[in-house]
């Protein structure tokens, strides 16, 4: 629908009916009851898990297939701009509170929860718990080796920031309307954080198999793996978004004025790149 | 609604988006307008109502009289905490959210929401957690039965009902996440030229503090319950002392995401009261900045007050009394509104049409249930009455005298704008004194239950409170008898059954919907309207 003038932009965008929407619930539906069958040992449901991933997958395939059709058919005015620069900020607002609801549990178990049970009144029941972190708690007893920041933790932190710089570098070429420096400033952060994917996956292997440190190691694992975990699905995702925005600018998308899905794109990976810090501060450093 | 001419728009303007149109179920499936949006999520939530209502009056049933009676013990497990989540997650929020959709677009003096295509996936990820939620009855183990807290151990021992709202709570967090930037980008982005934040009628002003709540605490709650997945299914230890975890963090993050969420409830309320009391007192609102800012403070305050939910768990008596006046300082704000609202009506020329009749109701009744909360504020009176009547006797007054009183105020403020049609004030009348008496029936005897020391969510009780138990059954099946009124009502302006609404039928509004004619077009504000 337009409010303007035929032929110009309108300022408002209001999108036809659209079966995607419904793709997604179903998709999501098919994911949920299926886990839940899954991790209930019911034969169907990782299948059912399956197909509904792969729905979720086309549905995503669809509908941002749709809104990039949209966005070069330059359906988009200035206000619909601002409304994805809200909604982006809002997003990645919520992206903090659930990671906050992870390191709040960190702060809990490491300042509350372990130094209760090396409490008098916890003695009766352990009396030979010594109730320092890092620990599996005082009824595991599998010897396990902490994961310190020296190493691998280290190179990733070198190889995110440095993500974070290349990629503004490719954002200054975008706007300078240097194609040629985008593209490779460009594949350099997806290079990178491709290469932190691969060191973290090499972390855990070696974690799992010579440090016998796993999800089930107590808190330290429980911690450890879901505030990395998270972080590592995040950098997944992020690294999906640059990759999507690298096959735009090579069909040549973009211009110096238009380009707000490389913006978004970009800060929700500097958002990512701050919370590595943090792990790597609190989860890895002050281990 | 299908009474509504949906091709209202087409004179004079160019809607060739209208040609394409899909008719039938699709239409609301794949449809992108505010209004049709806001009509399901109502529809779903009248749904939800009954459906958790039901659950509510097999408890009531079972708690005729003492002893075991209609069901086992386990399946009155569920019953109490299905019945939460299903008036919570599928009542009233959903009916929260349609109100926004509904009026905010119409409020400020835009055409639409600003992600048409996204606020219909906000609405049908709905279905899908109802579907999972209301299934879990009939899996093995049966539904969740923890309680609507899903406290572990309990939840980690239980079996997959546990996992199926588990994954319809992460469902519908992702609903609202979506539903709330919708929202919140909307206000800031779409109102009409010359409407500054501070013109904005308090409906919306409410809805973007709530929304602004919802994104905050929502990613909270599906950390948490995500965190429950991983303690029952991958061997994590966050919720077992054994593994250097501890239950009570559980509390803490679901209590952090459960008092803000209080607020998220009430708070669209308070924006729909403030809008129904001006307009029958035929003032404007008394003191809107002040309001404005009592709705601020009490969504800061909300983020400070968790563990009052937690006082018998062990807190250092630090904690305990930080959260106590913490939790007493939302008196303020709160009481703020109150003499708002009631400085409002004085010396107003009142008329007590349904709508006012429920904000009325609301009002006083909305209020005992906040003087009860300052009773449970306080630490020592607290550790008395944790988990007995008194607590469920204080938070149905707040959320069904309050939440829901508000909704059907808003409701019957509003139909003549959705329909086109008067709903019958007889009947309206008729509904709101059914429902306050029956309300009062049901839930006054239970500040006595609780004050005597029945615990809440235990299927059998000792003889001394049968009767008091025994009057509230009965008013728990007059309260949801008398709902059905409501849907006669809602029946016939649907059908078009009444006298035509003109397009301001209460002479003291003064808000941009009632500048559309009824039924409102399809697109609201062609052209944005100029606020001066």
């Amino acid at each position: 629908m337009s409010a303007a003038a035929p032929g110009a932009t309108p300022s408002y965008y209001i999108p036809q009916p659209s079966h995607w929407p419904i793709t997604g619930s179903i998709a999501l539906l098919l994911m949920g009851s299926g886990a839940a069958f899954w991790f209930n040992q019911y034969p169907a449901g990782h299948w059912m898990v399956a197909v509904g991933f792969a729905v979720l997958l086309y549905m995503l395939f669809g509908w941002f297939g749709t809104v990039i059709g949209e966005s070069q058919g330059r359906l988009y005015s200035k206000k619909v701009d601002l409304s994805f620069r809200w909604s982006m900020s809002w997003f990645i607002f919520s992206e903090v509170m659930f990671f906050a609801a992870f390191f709040g549990a960190l702060f809990y178990i490491r300042n509350i929860s372990v130094p209760d049970l090396g409490s008098l009144s916890s003695k009766l029941l352990w009396p030979n718990y010594a109730a320092q972190w890092p620990t599996e708690g005082p009824y595991l007893t599998a010897p396990f080796t902490p994961m310190g920041a020296i190493g691998i933790p280290l190179i990733n932190t070198l190889l995110l920031l440095t993500s974070g710089v290349t990629l503004t570098i490719a954002h200054h070429a975008l706007k300078a309307g240097n194609r040629g420096s985008l593209k490779l400033w460009l594949f350099l952060t997806i290079l990178l954080g491709v290469t932190f994917l691969g060191f973290q996956a090499y972390e855990y292997y070696h974690l799992h198999h010579e440090y016998n440190l796993k999800l089930s190691t107590g808190v330290y694992g429980s911690t450890f793996y879901m505030l990395t975990g998270f972080h590592g699905v995040h950098v997944a995702v992020g690294a999906t978004m640059l990759i999507v925005m690298f096959g735009r600018v090579l069909k040549g998308h973009f211009d110096a004025e238009h380009h707000f899905a490389f913006e978004a794109a970009a800060w929700y990976w500097h958002f990512v790149d701050v919370v590595w810090l943090l792990l790597f501060v609190l989860v890895y450093w002050m281990v | 609604m299908s009474s509504i001419p949906h091709d209202h728009a087409h004179d004079g303007h160019g809607h060739d988006d209208h040609a394409h149109h899909p008719t039938g179920i699709m239409r609301w499936v794949t449809t992108t307008n505010h209004k049709d949006i806001g009509t399901m999520y109502l529809l779903f939530s009248l749904g939800m109502f009954f459906v958790g209502g039901v659950l509510a009056l097999t408890i009531r049933t079972e708690l005729f009289q003492p002893g075991m009676q209609v069901v086992h013990p386990e399946f009155f497990n569920s019953l109490t905490t299905l019945h939460g989540l299903i008036m919570i997650f599928g009542a009233i929020m959903p009916a929260a959210v349609g109100f926004a959709n509904w009026m905010i677009p119409m409020m400020i003096g835009a055409p639409d929401m600003a992600f048409a295509r996204m606020n219909n996936w906000s609405f049908w990820l709905l279905p899908p957690a109802a579907i999972m939620l209301i299934g879990s009855f009939f899996v093995p183990g049966g539904a969740a039965a923890g309680g609507w807290t899903l406290y572990p151990p309990l939840s980690v021992q239980a079996g997959m009902g546990t996992d199926l709202t588990i994954f319809a709570i992460h469902i519908m967090g992702a609903s609202s996440i979506m539903g709330s930037i919708n929202i919140i980008t909307t206000i800031l982005n779409m109102r009409a030229p010359g409407m500054t934040l501070m013109k904005m009628p308090m409906f919306v002003w409410t809805w973007l503090i709530t929304a602004y709540l919802l994104i905050a605490v929502m990613p909270v709650l599906a950390g948490a319950v995500t965190m429950l997945l991983t303690d029952r299914h991958f061997g994590t230890s966050f919720f077992n002392a054994a593994g250097g975890g501890d239950p009570v963090l559980f509390q803490h993050v679901f209590w952090f995401f459960g008092h803000p969420e209080v607020y998220i409830m009430i708070l669209p309320s308070f924006g729909i009261v403030s809008e129904i009391i001006p307009t029958f007192a035929r003032k404007p609102l008394f003191g809107y900045a002040s309001m404005v800012y009592a709705v601020a403070s009490i969504a800061i305050l909300s983020f400070i007050v968790w563990a009052h939910h937690m006082f018998t768990v062990g807190l250092p008596a630090a904690g305990l009394l930080f959260f106590m006046y913490a939790t007493m300082l939302i008196a303020v704000p709160t009481g703020v509104k109150v003499f708002n609202w009631l400085a409002t009506m004085w010396r107003g020329s009142m008329t007590f049409e349904t709508p006012m009749l429920f904000s009325v109701g609301f009002l006083f009744l909305f209020t005992m249930g906040g003087f009860t909360g300052l009773v449970l504020a306080i630490t020592p009176v607290d550790i008395q009455l944790q988990d007995t009547y008194y607590v469920v006797a204080h938070f149905h007054y707040v959320l069904v005298a309050g939440s829901l009183f508000a909704f059907f105020a808003g409701a019957y403020y509003w139909l003549p704008k959705w329909t086109g049609t008067m709903y019958d004030e007889t009947l309206g009348k008729w509904h709101f004194w059914a429902a306050m008496i029956t309300f009062n029936i049901t839930f006054f005897p239970m500040h006595f239950l609780g004050l005597a020391g029945m615990p809440r969510r235990i299927p059998d009780y000792a003889q001394q409170f049968t009767d008091w138990n025994m009057v509230a059954t009965v008013g728990a099946f007059g309260f949801g008898i008398s709902q059905l009124i409501f849907v006669w009502v809602l029946i016939k302006c649907m059908r078009g059954d009444g006298a035509k609404a003109p397009a301001k039928p209460w002479e003291g509004a003064d808000t941009l919907e009632w500048t559309l004619p009824s039924p409102a077009p399809y697109h609201s504000f062609e052209t944005p309207p100029v606020i001066k």
